[in-house]
């Protein structure tokens, strides 16, 4: 049931991807994947539940001045490779710091063929600014295209064997 | 690669639609019924478009308890950008988006 006492705001990211679900998996929770995509940082996860989650930034964010952790958060269910719901929180800006822990989900389902279809849910309540920033709306600024980007540099990763492009300065 | 392509290009060729992604933007993960209230179609009409819009992966629904929300995925709009606008012209295409959003505000 919606209880209307706190307008729900959850964003949907889904793409197709040709790679195994084990393969997106990796990409996910590992660090010599998550170095190769997106937004370059490095991650460590403890894949349990209640486990530890932290992103690093990456060398070019600290060379820019960004301090060591990005974002984290908690781990609260794990199903390889299938389905993976973590706690989430910015750490690289002090508002959206403040917003607090959001709610991020990984599903990853096979639809044969080698095509797999990878749905990313991220229950980004009582979080404007953050909402902001993952639906791309700080691109220009310099803060990199939120999900919409990272997920597709992730398909040409896995397809291609090379990302997109390095982090991207702003201008 | 191409097919999808196509669905999406396909999907965005309709000002129906075009007009549906614009009220997800704006709030996401809606019902049928709050997106019908907003445009002069019958409620046929509307889930036939919203269809289209989910064969091209721009609409993801789901379910929330007995309702079907429906969210905008952008990211097969992000494939596209990736795929054409950077190749070709990303730096002249956003300074002229800036510069027509900064005109449009004026005006």
């Amino acid at each position: 049931m919606t209880t209307m006492t706190e307008t729900t705001v959850t964003q949907v990211y889904r793409v197709y991807i040709k790679a195994t679900p084990e393969a997106i998996w990796e990409a996910i929770t590992q660090p010599e994947w998550s170095q190769r995509y997106g937004y370059g940082g490095s991650v460590n996860y403890e894949l349990r539940a209640g486990g530890k989650y932290i992103a690093y930034t990456s060398d070019a964010m600290r060379q820019h001045g960004a301090p060591d952790v990005a974002v984290d958060g908690e781990v609260v269910e794990v199903d390889p490779p299938r389905k993976l719901v973590q706690t989430w929180r910015m750490l690289m800006d002090e508002e959206m710091s403040a917003e607090g822990f959001t709610r991020l989900t990984y599903e990853i389902e096979p639809l044969g063929e080698g095509l797999t279809k990878l749905t990313l849910v991220h229950d980004l309540t009582g979080a404007p600014k953050l909402q902001l920033l993952l639906s791309g709306g700080m691109e220009s600024g310099g803060a990199g295209g939120g999900w919409s980007w990272v997920l597709s540099d992730l398909k040409t990763l896995l397809e291609t064997g090379d990302a997109l492009g390095a982090w991207p300065t702003g201008s | 690669m191409g097919d999808d392509e196509d669905r999406v290009f396909k999907a965005l060729a309709d000002p129906t639609r075009r007009f549906l992604l614009d009220r997800l933007f704006v709030r996401d993960g809606r019902t049928l019924t709050e997106l019908e209230s907003e445009l002069a179609m019958t409620r046929f009409g509307v889930m036939k478009h919203l269809r289209v819009l989910e064969d091209a992966g721009l609409v993801v629904t789901r379910r929330s308890g007995r309702e079907k929300l429906h969210f905008l995925n952008p990211v097969p709009i992000r494939l596209i950008h990736d795929r054409w606008i950077d190749k070709y012209t990303e730096r002249q295409v956003s300074a002229l988006v800036d510069l027509k959003a900064e005109l449009e505000e004026r005006a």
